[in-house]
C-alpha cells in the first residue's frame, strides 16, 4: 500500500546549482572573447569574409580533401595488408611487415615527403626488370613523381605504418573462438579473416581511424613545404602577396574546422553501422532523438 | 571404402610444451553411434575433440575419420601433410558445437547459418536461405531469422550454433560441453535438439557432464582421465558397474 502512496507524491528532482554557476562564468568569458575578436583591428574580419569563399581557397580546400582521402585510402589498405602479414605464420612475411612499420613510424613524415619529392633528382631512370639484367619497363622518374604524387605517397605510406598497428590491435581483440568456429565450418584462413575477423575488428578499428583521418586532414598542411597548393600553401601565398597573413590563417582554420566537423559526424554513423549485433539495442542518433521530441 | 567405422583413434598423442595432454588414446566410434565422453577437468577431452577436426595437430598415433587420415595423406610408406585448403575441405564435413557457442555476433541467426554453405560449399544464396530457415525451424527457432546472437538467450544461441553446423550436412558432429555454459532451465531445450539429432541417425561424439543424457541417448560411454581412455562401454554398464577405481571415484562425485 505504501508504494502506491509514494507514487502519488510530487517528485522534486535533484538541483544542480554548480551547473548554473559554471554556465554564468562561461558566458562571461565567451562575451569577453567575442568582444576581443570583434574589436581587434589586425584580424580584419571583412578580409576573412572576402577570402572565405574565394575560388582559389575553395579549390585548394578541395585539394586538401582529395589528398586526405587518397592518403587515408593508401594508409588503410596498406594497414590491413600489413596487419594480416604481421600475424602470418610465415616468419619472413611477418618480419617484412615489422620492418616496414619500424622504418616508416621511426622517421618524420615531413622527411618522408621531402624524400619522395627529391627522389627523382637523384635517380636518372626507373626500370623494372631483372636486377643487373635486362629491363622490361623504362621511364623517367620525374614524370612519375609530381608534387601531388610525392605528397600522396609520403603521407599514405607513413599512414600505413600507423594503420597497421591499429588494425592489428583490432584483429587481436576478436575472440579466438570466432576463428575456431569459422575453421570448424571449413573456412580457410583468408576467408575467416575477411568474413569473420575483420568485420568484428572494425568496431575497435574505426574510432582510432577516425582520429587518424582528422589528424591526416591537418597533417596535409606540411606538404606546403614542397609547394603543393593545398589550403595552407595557398593561404601563405595569398597572405604574403596581400600582406593579410592573419586573416588568411583564420580563413583556412575555418575550413579545417568545417571539414573535421563533417568527418566527426561521418565517424559517428560509421561506428553505429559496425556496432550492429554488438549491443542488444542501439541508442537513437541525435537526429532520431530530435524527431522523437518533435513527433510527440 | 566405406566401413561402419566413423572415427578410429590408435595411440593418439598430443603435447603442449612439456605437458603431454593426450597419452595414447584408443577408441572406435561407429557410424550412427552417439558416443559420450566423460572425465574430470583437464583430462584432455576438448583436446581430443579438436584433434578429430584438426584444430590441433596430432603428435603421434593415427586418427582416421571415415576411412581418411586426419591432416595427412598416406602415399606409399610416407605421410604427407595436407595443404590448408584440403584440411578445410575435410573440416567442412565435420560439425562442431562449442561450449561458448561462438556464433558470429555481426551476423543474424540466419546469416550465421548460411555463411559457410554459401562461401565454402558455393551453395546458391537462395537455396542456402531456404535450407537455413528449415534448420531454424528444426531447432525450434523459426521467426528468429533476423535476430542477432546477443539478442538471444544462451539456449537459443546454442541451438542456432547446432543449426549452423548442420547446414554443412556433416557426417559427424562433435559437441564440446554444449550445455555447460547454460542456466539449468535452458539445458533441456538444447538436449532435446541433440536427442532429436541422435534419433535421425547422426554420428555424434559428445563431451558432456549430463549423465542423464549419456545414459538415455548414448550408445557408448568413454571415461577419460589424464590423457588416456580409462574405461568404455555401454553407458548403463559403465555408469552402474564401473570397473576402475578412477571411474568409481569420478562417478561418486558427479552422480
Ligand atoms: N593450447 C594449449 N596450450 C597449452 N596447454 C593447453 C592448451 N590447450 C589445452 N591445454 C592443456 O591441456 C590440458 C587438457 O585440456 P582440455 O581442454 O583438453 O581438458 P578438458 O578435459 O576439456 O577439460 P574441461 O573439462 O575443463 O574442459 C589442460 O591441462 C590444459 O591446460
Ligand atoms: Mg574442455
Amino acid at each position: 500500500m505504501s508504494s502506491d502512496r509514494a507514487s502519488d507524491l510530487p517528485v522534486v528532482p535533484v538541483r544542480h546549482p554548480g551547473r548554473w554557476v559554471a554556465a554564468v562564468v562561461l558566458l562571461v568569458l565567451a562575451a569577453m572573447l567575442g568582444h576581443w575578436l570583434a574589436a581587434t583591428d589586425g584580424l580584419h574580419w571583412h578580409v576573412v569574409w572576402h577570402y572565405l569563399f574565394d575560388p582559389t581557397i575553395v579549390a585548394s580546400a578541395r585539394r586538401t580533401l582529395v589528398l586526405t582521402a587518397l592518403a587515408m585510402l593508401i594508409g588503410v589498405t596498406l594497414g590491413v595488408v600489413l596487419a594480416v602479414m604481421r600475424l602470418s605464420a610465415n616468419p619472413i612475411v611477418s618480419g617484412c611487415a615489422w620492418v616496414y612499420v619500424w622504418f616508416f613510424r621511426g622517421t618524420p613524415v615531413l622527411v618522408q615527403v621531402l624524400f619522395w619529392y627529391n627522389l627523382p633528382a637523384v635517380m636518372h631512370s626507373l626500370s623494372v626488370g631483372v636486377p643487373f639484367g635486362p629491363s622490361w619497363f623504362h621511364t623517367d622518374p620525374k614524370t612519375l613523381i609530381t608534387q601531388f604524387g610525392a605528397a600522396m605517397l609520403g603521407l599514405g605510406l607513413n599512414e600505413g605504418a600507423y594503420m597497421a598497428e591499429i588494425v592489428r590491435a583490432g584483429i587481436l581483440s576478436v575472440d579466438e573462438g570466432q576463428t575456431e568456429a569459422a575453421q570448424a565450418l571449413g573456412m580457410t584462413r583468408m576467408l575467416t579473416m575477411r568474413r569473420v575477423v575483420l568485420p568484428q575488428a572494425m568496431r575497435v578499428v574505426i574510432p582510432p581511424t577516425g582520429n587518424e583521418t582528422i589528424s591526416m586532414l591537418k597533417t596535409t598542411s606540411i606538404v606546403s613545404v614542397i609547394g603543393y597548393a593545398e589550403l595552407t600553401f595557398t593561404a601563405q601565398i595569398i597572405g604574403s602577396r596581400t600582406f593579410q597573413v592573419i586573416p588568411l590563417f583564420i580563413v583556412i582554420s575555418i575550413w579545417y574546422l568545417a571539414m573535421t566537423s563533417v568527418l566527426t559526424v561521418g565517424q559517428y554513423y560509421l561506428e553505429r553501422y559496425f556496432a550492429r549485433g554488438a549491443a542488444r539495442a542501439l541508442a537513437p542518433t541525435p537526429i532520431q532523438r530530435v524527431r522523437g521530441w518533435v513527433g510527440r | 571404402m566405406t566401413t561402419d567405422v566413423m572415427v578410429r583413434a590408435e595411440g593418439v598423442r598430443k603435447r603442449f610444451g612439456l605437458v603431454e595432454v593426450l597419452r595414447g588414446i584408443d577408441l572406435v566410434a561407429t557410424r550412427g553411434e552417439v558416443m559420450c565422453v566423460l572425465g574430470p577437468s583437464g583430462s584432455g577431452k576438448s583436446t581430443f575433440l579438436r584433434c578429430i577436426n584438426h584444430l590441433e595437430k596430432v603428435d603421434a598415433g593415427r586418427l582416421v575419420v571415415d576411412g581418411e587420415l586426419v591432416g595427412y595423406e598416406q602415399r606409399g610408406e610416407r605421410l604427407y601433410e595436407l595443404r590448408e585448403a584440403e584440411v578445410a575441405r575435410k573440416r567442412a564435413e565435420i560439425g562442431m558445437v562449442f561450449q561458448r557457442f561462438n556464433l558470429f555476433p555481426h551476423m543474424t541467426a540466419l546469416g550465421n547459418i548460411v555463411e559457410a554453405p554459401v562461401r565454402v560449399k558455393r551453395m546458391s544464396p537462395k537455396a542456402a536461405d531456404k535450407r537455413g530457415r528449415e534448420l531454424l525451424d528444426r531447432v525450434g527457432l523459426s521467426g528468429r531469422e533476423d535476430t542477432y546472437p546477443r539478442q538471444l538467450s544462451g539456449g537459443q544461441q546454442q541451438r542456432v550454433a547446432i543449426a549452423r553446423a548442420l547446414a554443412m550436412d556433416p557426417k559427424l558432429m562433435l559437441f564440446d560441453e554444449p550445455t555447460s555454459a547454460l542456466d539449468p532451465e535452458l539445458v533441456g531445450e538444447v538436449l532435446d535438439v541433440m536427442r532429436d539429432l541422435a534419433t535421425s541417425g547422426m554420428t555424434m561424439i559428445v563431451v558432456t557432464h549430463e549423465i542423464g543424457f549419456a545414459r538415455e541417448v548414448g550408445d557408448a560411454l568413454v571415461f577419460m582421465d589424464d590423457g588416456v581412455v580409462v574405461e568404455s562401454g555401454p553407458p548403463k554398464q559403465v555408469l552402474t558397474n564401473p570397473q576402475h577405481d578412477r571411474t568409481k571415484a569420478f562417478l561418486s562425485k558427479v552422480l
